[in-house]
């Protein structure tokens, strides 16, 4: 997978991860890849929820040793 | 041949009348057509912040900030002691009467120095309350009004109780709105989420 931006997010609480996952996603071009790291718990149903009300693509997810990963493209 | 001149002069006039009578009605509709497009574009969210609470407030901006994460036009309607989020840190020499001056002294001056809704054990539960957040990187209120404000969130001050509670623009935060119930109610009636807090 071609990822053009990787945002870490870790350790940030709510909203932060959302805020910041926004302005990442601000300076991306549509059809490019966000990838974000986060250990905020909540952060998997906000990312999915985010990125389908954006129109954005939450192409796979993923969570190892308490960080979440996430591959969002611009819709 | 007169006939069928006559016949082409009725045409034209048709055609004129039709393109006169439309004309008007495109441009009294234009503005309604092009706000009605520009409200499916952009959601909006509206919030009256009432309360001045840190946790109340805090949990206002918090939302504030996500709704203008999730592109949102964001407004915050604070009246009564939510307005006190929107005062500046520093004593400001105004000129007010006794009252105005009681209410100045008794309530808090900014997002800090707010008490909690529950436990506040005379100032001391803000205190634990700011370190436990520390401790989890939650943002404290304080730098939750500097992003919402980065975010262009609309801050407004009702007008009508700045003036019961005695408190004049000098005192609050530069670069904020002035409204009252009417802005509220234009911006609450096409938003999509509507929060009293």
């Amino acid at each position: 997978m071609d990822v053009n931006k990787v945002l870490d997010a870790k350790g940030l609480a709510c909203p932060m991860p959302i805020v910041k996952t926004k302005k990442a996603m601000n300076d991306l071009e549509a059809g490019q890849i966000l990838e974000v790291h986060a250990t905020d718990k909540g952060s998997k149903s906000d990312l999915t929820a985010w990125a389908k009300s954006g129109g954005h693509e939450l192409i796979k997810d993923t969570e190892e040793n308490d960080v979440l990963k996430f591959w969002i493209k611009k819709g | 041949m007169s006939y069928v001149r006559k016949n082409d002069s009725t045409k034209r006039v048709e055609t004129h009348f039709f393109l006169i009578s439309i004309i008007p009605l495109g441009v009294v509709r234009m503005p309604e057509l092009y706000r009605r497009i520009n409200m499916s574009e952009k959601k909006k969210t509206t919030i009256v912040l009432f309360s001045g609470d840190y946790d109340k407030a805090m949990a206002a901006y918090i939302i504030a900030n996500g709704a203008a994460a999730y592109d949102h036009e964001v407004t915050i309607f604070h009246t009564f002691w939510g307005l006190n989020a929107l005062r500046k840190d520093e004593n400001i020499q105004v000129k007010k009467g006794f009252m105005e001056k009681l209410f100045g002294k008794m309530m808090p001056r900014g997002t800090d120095k707010m008490g909690l809704s529950k436990m506040n054990f005379a100032g001391f539960g803000p205190k634990m309350i700011k370190g436990v957040m520390k401790k989890h990187n939650a943002l404290p209120l304080p730098d939750l009004v500097e992003m919402a404000k980065e975010q262009d969130v609309k801050l407004v001050a009702c007008t009508m109780t700045m003036d019961l509670l005695g408190l004049q623009k000098e005192e609050l935060l530069d670069n904020i709105d002035y409204a009252g119930v009417a802005a509220y109610l234009g911006d609450a009636e096409d938003g999509n989420v509507n929060l009293f807090i």
